[in-house]
């Protein structure tokens, strides 16, 4: 069961990507609103997958690589409709459905075997760690979203060749503010989980609060570094702009490095 | 397809230079004069002017398209007293779904000088309105116009022609709304008090643009023009320190060498923190120099720049206007459908079909219950009811068919299928 509703959910969001790229060329409002109406119904099945895979495990969707990709791009979608509400930034769906889609696409991969962890006194700081770590990674997938915009609608204005994508895309200043958004309430998270992180992984080992892997969490460090400088840096310095957007892509991938090493 | 008995004569800029088109302009006056003059004419049923500064057109529909075409263009030329010859080779003139089709190509821009321009389409509507006032219009014109309308609108919609700017200043206030999201909270400040600065200043302030600063080598004018603008005059040696407050910066000085350098502007930039920064150097030879581009956050675009994209505007609405005359072959065909069902024939044979079908079904009836009657009398009653219906229907048929050339041709249509429930 849990099988049929993921396949369900990620052609959904296949489809959802290649009627945001028609949309993105051929500007036809009915495939904007198809390709609304698909994600939706993909996004639908996606929480039932959540919440039959909870029901297998008798935990959250935390715990496995699996379960993790899983969340995190349910959570993406999620965040995606708050933001095209809020925003109402036609095309940024050609962007990020694509990202929703490629997770699952490589969750198949993974194994979907349940792990159930030993009871810990310290469980409570474990699924504190995932959660807040999810949370912000998919604000920076957000935000990684908006810097690619920003990076490609820079450079059409910049070189004055004003292509297709000029005239699809919306002002610098909104895709650089959402960019901004979304790394202030997805920093803190982050923040805290990798705190929660270390703070769990002391405690079950005895070990001293910085004693890391270092192996395992070089990406880590460096990426949380680049999202420090945005989120300090534009009221300090006035970092914004271009190196906000190249910080934000530099950063989602060290993230993405992070999940291949870490969970 | 029905003869629809529409035509159209007229000059545009295209045909017609601008000496003698000034010529034959029909002002409000001139066209409540013309409409009447051009009603009372037997041979035109209905009839409306355009006359903007780029078209003079009238349509018409005639008992007789030749001689209604002739009629127009010696009613043009008699009316503005020009001799006939001196005009006819400026002339252009359509009929029937031609007409059609020319109307909606002028009324969705297509016929512009400036292909996708918005305002051939509000001259058109004033055209109708007041040509309807004076009862120049008749149903078949009426629904002509309504339907044109309707067409501008959906091409506006549905193709790009009226996206990009094609105009050096529409263009530079684009790209200012592809940099900044909300102009009404960014800062404009004129370098120079060229015209083509304040035209582009005046088209940022209808964009919200509300804080406004102008420097130029002589106060006053630059007073001056602040004055007209609201906003305020700086000293020309001030500009450059209080550049950084600019987020749009258009220069336009006479000055023969750069005024704004690359220093200066990354000093600007880093008293903004990085915030961007828009300069539109409008200015021959330019004011400000090219490499203020390679600055981050910094984007410089001169005459040229703004030139090269206001040309690929162009060819953009072009390529959109093939879409826009695919749009407007189907709505002719739409329209050309409508013609028809206007047409006597059709609803005239409905009526037949719908006597023929009573005749027999009373026939039937009333046979069965004469099962004594031999083959010649049943033939005998059968050529009666055949008779009977051909006699009552044959008058209305005949005056229908001479009815729906009239003008209340109409009319009758819809009152005979009322009568007789032909649309159910």
């Amino acid at each position: 069961m849990t099988l049929i509703t993921f396949n369900i959910a990620m052609i959904g969001y296949l489809v959802a990507s290649l009627e945001y790229f028609i949309y993105l060329v051929y500007r036809k409002q009915f495939v904007s609103t198809l390709a609304a109406i698909t994600v939706g119904v993909g996004w639908l099945f996606h929480t039932l997958v959540i919440i039959f895979r909870s029901q297998e495990t008798g935990h959250g969707p935390y715990t496995t690589s699996f379960e993790v990709a899983i969340f995190f791009s349910w959570m993406m979608v999620l965040v995606y409709f708050l933001v095209n509400w809020k925003y109402k930034i036609k095309d940024l769906g050609s962007f990020v459905i694509p990202v929703a889609f490629l997770t699952l696409l490589y969750a198949t991969f993974l194994s979907k075997e349940a792990v159930v962890f030993p009871e810990s006194q310290f469980q409570i700081l474990l699924t504190l760690h995932r959660t807040l770590s999810i949370l912000g990674s998919v604000a920076f997938a957000m935000a990684f979203a908006a810097g690619l915009m920003y990076l490609i609608q820079e450079k059409q204005v910049k070189s004055k060749k004003l292509g297709i994508m000029y005239f699809r895309m919306p002002s610098l200043e909104i895709l650089d503010n959402l960019n901004y958004k979304v790394i202030v309430v997805g920093f803190p998270l982050f923040t805290l989980g990798f705190m929660t992180g270390s703070i769990w992984n002391a405690q079950m080992n005895q070990l001293s609060l910085f004693s890391w892997d270092l192996v395992k969490t070089w990406p880590l460090v460096i990426g949380w570094f680049l999202y420090g400088l945005i989120f300090f840096g534009r009221l300090l310095v006035g970092l914004q702009g271009k190196k906000a957007a190249q910080f934000s892509i530099f950063g989602f991938i060290t993230i993405m490095l992070t999940y291949l090493l870490h969970v | 397809m029905a003869e629809s008995n529409l035509i159209m004569v007229g000059v545009n800029h295209k045909t017609t230079p601008v000496e003698l088109r000034e010529k034959l302009a029909f002002t409000k006056g001139k066209i409540e004069d013309s409409t009447e003059k051009l009603g009372s004419f037997p041979e035109v049923e209905e009839n409306l002017i355009i006359s903007t500064c780029n078209r003079v057109e009238i349509y018409a529909r005639v008992k007789n398209v030749d001689q209604g075409i002739s009629r127009l263009k010696s009613f043009i030329c008699d009316y503005h007293e020009i001799p006939l010859d001196q005009l006819d080779n400026h002339f252009y003139s359509y009929c029937e779904e031609q007409t059609v089709e020319h109307l909606f190509r002028v009324s969705s821009s297509l016929d512009s000088m400036v292909l996708g321009e918005s305002q051939i389409l509000g001259q058109v509507k004033d055209a109708y309105s007041l040509a309807k006032s004076l009862r120049g219009t008749g149903i078949i014109l009426n629904q002509l116009f309504e339907k044109a309308f309707n067409v501008a609108k959906r091409i506006r919609e549905e193709t790009g022609i009226a996206e990009n700017a094609v105009s050096i200043s529409s263009a530079a206030v684009d790209l200012a709304r592809k940099i900044f999201d909300d102009l009404e909270t960014h800062t404009v400040m004129l370098v120079g008090t060229g015209e083509m600065a304040e035209l582009a200043a005046k088209h940022l302030m209808s964009y919200g643009v509300k804080t406004i600063y102008v420097a130029s080598r002589t106060y006053e004018r630059a007073a001056s023009l602040a004055k007209t603008l609201n906003g305020s005059a700086l000293d020309f040696d001030a500009f450059k320190d209080e550049l950084y407050r600019a987020d749009i910066v258009i220069s336009s000085t006479a000055a023969p060498k750069f005024i704004i350098s690359k220093d200066m502007v990354e000093r600007a930039i880093h008293q903004r923190k990085n915030r961007p920064m828009f300069f539109i150097d409008i200015a021959v030879p330019r004011d400000i120099a090219p490499e203020v581009n390679d600055l981050e956050n910094v984007f410089l675009y001169d005459i040229d720049d703004l030139q090269a994209v206001v040309n690929a505007n162009m060819v953009e609405r072009q390529r959109e206007a093939e879409l826009a005359a695919e749009i407007i072959r189907v709505e002719v065909d739409k329209f050309n459908g409508w013609m028809d069902s206007l047409d006597a024939v059709p609803t005239i044979i409905e009526l037949r079909k719908r006597a023929e079908r009573i005749r027999r079904q009373e026939m039937e009836k009333a046979l069965k219950k004469m099962p004594h009657l031999s083959k010649e009398d049943e033939n005998n009653i059968h050529q009666m009811s055949i008779s009977i219906v051909n006699k009552l229907l044959h008058k209305p048929t005949v005056n229908l068919k001479d009815k729906t050339r009239s003008s209340e041709g109409q009319t009758y249509l819809k009152a005979i299928r009322d009568l007789f429930h032909l649309d159910d």
